[in-house]
């Protein structure tokens, strides 16, 4: 069975239709781009898995299990994380809150044990703190575990909000443009890194991207929208000389 | 049916004071999207100044209420450059606070210099006109055409002047306006100038309807009156003109046909209803979710 | 174990050793307590005083509590006061009308515990709106729910109507205010560093991606408003049997604009910070007494002030050291030895 499946997914902003007809299906372990020029649709996916937006007609499952009409939340609980196009750290907390934050899905205390200090509220909260360490030293980001997170680098702030994904412990990754902002040399790393991520945490891995060489570089299959709609599906290779792709981007005129 | 048409003239009649002063909280909310909760006490020490004018300087109607709303226009705009305007990049809610104790201050020095209620004379020949069980009075009358008058010179102003436009443009994105070669202290002082001085209007002409003042009137007027401003969609003039006659048609119908003191717990409970199914207010929008 | 977990525990336990914080508050609670009854049976403190030190203890419980909503949730509460108004009233209710006469000083905190349990009921159906909206349309949602209950009060003639009601014994002594405030600092703290409260920190902050990051806002949401009106509860009871008098125009919302004036004064998102604003302002109000009028001039003079020139107030998003939990003060210390070894974090 695939990891998720999406079927005829379509979703309307007040008669425009931002997705229409969408099918996809990605299977566990694979590491798929979605490419598409602006306001194609890309994010509207996204969202539309994750619970953000309630799809107008269709259906999401995870593992067979239907998405569509779950809060974000309880998607989220269910094993799918992801990144923003902007970053969305908590900007004015810690770094290591930002990350103890993430494991709200998986806590075993109840509110009262956490008020009157009871039962297993102790040692939750230190499991919870040595998981959330771990992470940060995985990602090389442990030495500003105390520092907020609005006062990191660019980079880093990328890579704590790919930390922070990872710690509701998902199956599936979203990965809302990562090589946002960043110069040819960062790009390389962040391949390797992404690479990296899938392999380590062994998670499935959709990404949005407008860099070409990240998706050609890393993705095993890509999925190409315009105006809401697929106008391809397929291998990298294939991709790259389809016309309607070429269109797309560039424009008839030139393809002519 | 005539105690209905009665009761509609007097729901008009505190309507259009609810009105003027819900204008002054949206225009500064629009602009800053601050809520200067000071507004309430803003409109009492309008009500002060026509106590001040009518008994110590003899002054007739018009000038009253030109020189009260030229008086509160001037204590808005200080307030505003003073208290206000060091606050316009620090974490809304303190401004709010500020506000909130502007709003302090002015209720407590005016009660520092007038302990007492104060009783403001008649400075309009009342005259009562009488049809069978219906009676009108010419304050009536005068306070709701006045109010009216002010209100669509404002509308006038935000919908058509250069100033007006300016005011739109910065309420929409403040980044850009100053680009435009706008400038955006002046339009916000602006703002409040004329917020503030329909405030002092509206002062103005409760207190010749409801002629004794004291300094804490101002508080649940006020509240109120912020109440209309965002069941009308808060930022949004002509929301705020209906919110302030839909609560005065409320409050004035509740209190005609239940007990006088029921008046509060039911015109509230049904904003609470209003606002659970129009969260956004009658004309106001939902602002898109961005992710 | 990562190297980082191996050297935060040696330092846990060398911090621990080296202040002796561990014994902090179990002596501070013994000493307090200690003093509060000795004050109140020996009368070594006056009774004026002993009054001031109580609504002392009982702005402390309100500030605290509001600040959950109003500083750490970000959400912009003024319905304080109507929450404190429901457990005035039904402590008040039972002292006086319920339970058996005799000695009253054992089933009063039954009758203060059943007054924060009627006001956290009420904070959960207020709750209930802060769902769907947010900032603004909180405030007028509470300030409607205040302006409610007031009105409700005044046109129930059980509970005295407009006049309010009487009969209440003086049963609000020092000792009980001491554990009450105690009490409500310490689960709120517990709160706001348990992953519920780093919840609430979250929709402060973002609330969409905070819902993503597995967050059940709800959740988060519905406990912070009961917690925050339970305590308000508690207030309410110890503050009508300390005045031994109440009516529905003291619960207000000048009442609400006071206790906001004191989380902002202290500071939002911070425990001590809502002590202190809550000690500041009850004392400074005393010791200007001798004003008169112009005392009241004179204080939100100085609020404003204070916002100017320090927008967050005196504690804003800070906490005290005795606040936070080891685990967290541990990650900040080590942080801070990192960043004077290093201190470009990028690099």
């Amino acid at each position: 069975m695939s990891l998720l499946e999406i079927q005829k997914l379509t979703h309307r902003f007040a008669g425009l239709c931002a997705v229409s007809d969408f099918n996809f299906a990605v299977e566990p372990q694979e590491l798929v781009g979605i490419i598409g020029p602006n306001g194609a649709g890309k994010t509207t996916v996204f969202n539309l898995i994750t619970g953000v937006y309630r799809a107008s007609e269709g259906s999401i499952r995870l593992s067979g299990q239907e998405l569509v009409g779950l809060t974000p939340h309880a998607i989220t609980k269910r094993g799918i994380a992801r990144t923003f196009q902007n970053i969305r750290l908590f900007k004015e907390l810690s770094v290591l809150d930002n990350v103890r934050i993430a494991h709200y899905g998986q806590i075993a205390y109840t509110p009262a044990e956490a008020l009157l200090h009871m039962g297993r509220f102790r040692e939750e909260e230190k499991r919870i703190t040595n998981q959330a360490l771990d992470l940060l030293s995985i990602f090389k980001l442990d030495d500003s575990a105390g520092e907020k997170a609005k006062n990191l680098p660019y980079g880093l702030q990328r890579r704590l909000e790919i930390a922070r994904a990872l710690a509701t412990g998902p199956k599936l990754l979203l990965l809302d443009e990562p090589a946002a902002g960043m110069n040819p040399n960062e790009i390389i790393q962040l391949m390797e890194f992404i690479a990296w991520i899938r392999k380590t945490f062994s998670v499935t891995i959709i990404l949005i991207e407008h860099q070409m060489r990240l998706v050609m570089g890393i993705c095993e299959r890509l999925v190409v929208l315009d105006f809401g709609a697929t106008i391809a599906q397929g291998l990298c290779s294939e991709i790259q000389n389809n016309p309607k792709v070429l269109e797309a981007y560039l424009g008839v005129e030139v393809v002519q | 049916m005539t105690y209905i048409f009665q009761q509609s003239l007097n729901a008009l009649q505190l309507g259009s004071i609810y009105a003027l002063i819900a204008l002054g909280y949206t225009m500064v909310y629009g602009i800053l999207t601050m809520i200067n909760f000071a507004h309430g006490d803003l409109f009492m020490v309008g009500a002060f100044f026509c106590f001040l004018l009518a008994v110590y300087f003899h002054l007739s109607f018009v000038p009253v209420l030109l020189l009260s709303m030229l008086g509160v226009a001037c204590l808005g705009v200080i307030i505003e450059r003073l208290a206000y305007k060091p606050l316009r990049n620090a974490p809304r809610v303190s401004a709010i606070i500020t506000a909130l104790g502007v709003g302090l201050f002015l209720e407590n020095f005016t009660l520092a210099l007038s302990p007492y209620p104060k009783h403001i004379p008649p400075l309009l020949e009342n005259t009562t006109w009488t049809f069978g069980t219906l009676s009108i009075s010419s304050l009536q009358i005068i306070i709701i055409v006045l109010s009216l008058v002010l209100m669509l010179i404002l509308d006038f102003i935000v919908q058509r002047t250069k100033a007006g436009m300016a005011m739109r443009a910065i309420s929409w994105d403040k980044t850009i306006v100053p680009l435009m070669g706008v400038s955006v202290d002046k339009i916000i002082s602006l703002t409040f100038a004329i917020g503030t001085g329909l405030g002092g209007a509206a002062g103005v002409m409760y207190g010749l309807a409801y002629p004794v003042i004291d300094p804490y009137m101002g508080i649940m007027v006020g509240w109120k009156a912020f109440i209309c401003a965002v069941i009308g969609g808060i930022g949004n003039v002509r929301g705020a003109m209906i919110g302030g006659f839909i609560l005065g048609a409320v409050e004035i119908m509740v209190g005609a046909f239940f007990p006088s003191t029921y008046r509060d717990f039911v015109a509230f409970t049904l904003l609470l209803i209003l606002l659970i199914v129009r969260p956004y207010g009658i004309l106001g929008k939902p602002q898109p979710q961005k992710v | 174990m990562s190297k980082l977990s191996a050297a935060y525990y040696t330092l846990l336990t060398r911090w621990q050793t080296l202040t002796g914080n561990k014994y902090f508050w179990p002596v501070f609670m013994i000493a307090g307590l200690l003093f509060c009854i000795a004050a109140s049976t020996f009368e070594f403190l006056d009774l004026y005083l002993q009054l001031i030190l109580i609504y002392v203890g009982i702005n402390i419980i309100l500030t605290v509590s509001l600040n959950l909503i109003n500083g750490y949730m970000g959400e912009f509460s003024v319905g304080h006061a109507g929450f404190m108004a429901i457990g005035a009233y039904v402590a008040s209710l039972l002292t006086v009308h319920v339970f058996p006469p005799g000695d009253q000083n054992v089933l009063f905190p039954l009758a203060i515990l059943a007054g924060g349990i009627g006001a956290a009921l009420v904070g959960f159906l207020v709750a209930i709106p802060s769902f769907k909206t947010r900032g603004d349309y909180l405030a007028i949602v509470t300030l409607a729910f205040c302006m409610i209950v007031k009105s409700v009060l005044e046109n129930i003639d059980a509970v005295g109507g407009p006049r309010g009601l009487l009969g209440m014994e003086k049963l609000t002594t020092l000792p009980w205010v001491f554990f009450w405030t105690a009490l409500s600092v310490w689960v709120i703290r517990n709160l706001v560093y348990s992953n519920f409260g780093r919840g609430v920190l979250s929709i402060r902050e973002d609330e969409i991606a905070s819902d993503l990051m597995s967050v059940n806002t709800r959740q988060v949401k519905i406990i912070a408003f009961v917690v925050s009106s339970f305590f308000a509860g508690i207030a309410g009871g110890l503050f009508a049997h300390a005045l031994q008098f109440i009516n529905p125009r003291m619960f207000d919302i000048l009442k609400s604009t006071d206790i906001l004036i004191m989380v902002y004064l202290g500071g939002i998102a911070s425990i001590a910070g809502s002590i202190i604003g809550a000690v500041v302002y009850t004392i400074l109000l005393e010791i200007l007494r001798p004003l008169g009028v112009w005392r009241m001039v004179l204080m939100p003079l100085m609020l404003v002030l204070l916002m100017i020139y320090r927008p967050r107030g005196i504690m804003g998003m800070k906490e005290i050291r005795l606040f936070m939990p080891l685990r967290d003060l541990v990650t900040e210390k080590l942080w801070r030895r990192k960043k004077k070894e290093a201190p470009d974090v990028s690099a």
